[in-house]
């Protein structure tokens, strides 16, 4: 099973539970269907960079998950029918992405990449 | 012309010559997460565009991984695809 990882854009004029209540509605979709949710990151609303649909902010969630191929199109269509969200971008990921996800969940991470990346910037 | 000042017709290149090196091999990072946005800000200019190779320095292959992470980011609204005064 391949590991793919979404991040959603829900429009912020919803409620916070209705937006908690859409996304349990797609991780409920994936678990139905035989994914195995890895890992699910809330951002909440966060400032868009440019407006999106006439909107500024967006309610940003991201799952990491694995799935058999054929599931990640039922969740597309799914995904456009839904007028709540905004964006979505699904990725296959590969065995980099996996590791470096590992480590930034395992926290090992937060202090080492910052400090590479300054020390790669001096 | 009485002044003596030198005017150079071209700015001086200073420091140009420093060896610029492709700071993903040196680090030894191998995945360029395109959700990390003020990460990838040291690779864009202030209008927002992917800044060149000669620039950053990066190799050919890092430097495709990044123009496709700044495109995912753009594309959730996480970079601007145009901006003026981004820094």
């Amino acid at each position: 099973m391949q590991q793919y990882d979404t991040v959603i854009v829900l429009t912020p004029l919803l409620s916070d539970e209705t937006a908690k209540e859409a996304i349990a509605k797609y991780s409920k979709i994936l678990t139905d269907n035989g994914a195995e949710i890895v890992q699910e990151d809330n951002w909440g609303l966060k400032k868009l960079a440019y407006p999106i649909q006439k909107k500024t902010t967006g309610y940003y969630h991201l799952i990491e998950y694995k799935a058999p191929g054929d599931l990640i199109n039922k969740l597309e269509i799914e995904f456009r029918r839904d007028e709540r969200v905004l964006r979505f971008l699904t990725i296959a990921l590969d065995k980099h992405a996996t590791a470096y996800n590992d480590k930034k969940r395992s926290g090992a991470f937060n202090q080492k990449k910052t400090v590479k990346a300054e020390e790669a910037a001096k | 012309m009485a002044n003596d000042q030198i005017q150079y017709v071209t700015a001086p290149k200073v420091d140009d010559n420093r060896k610029k090196y492709c700071r993903f091999k040196k680090n030894g990072i191998k995945y360029i997460d395109y959700k990390d946005a003020n990460f990838l800000l040291k690779f864009i200019n202030d209008q927002g565009k992917v800044l060149p190779r000669r620039l950053t320095g990066t190799s050919l292959k890092f430097q495709r991984k990044v123009a496709q992470a700044v495109k995912r980011a753009r594309h959730i609204g996480l970079l601007p695809y145009v901006t003026d005064s981004l820094k």
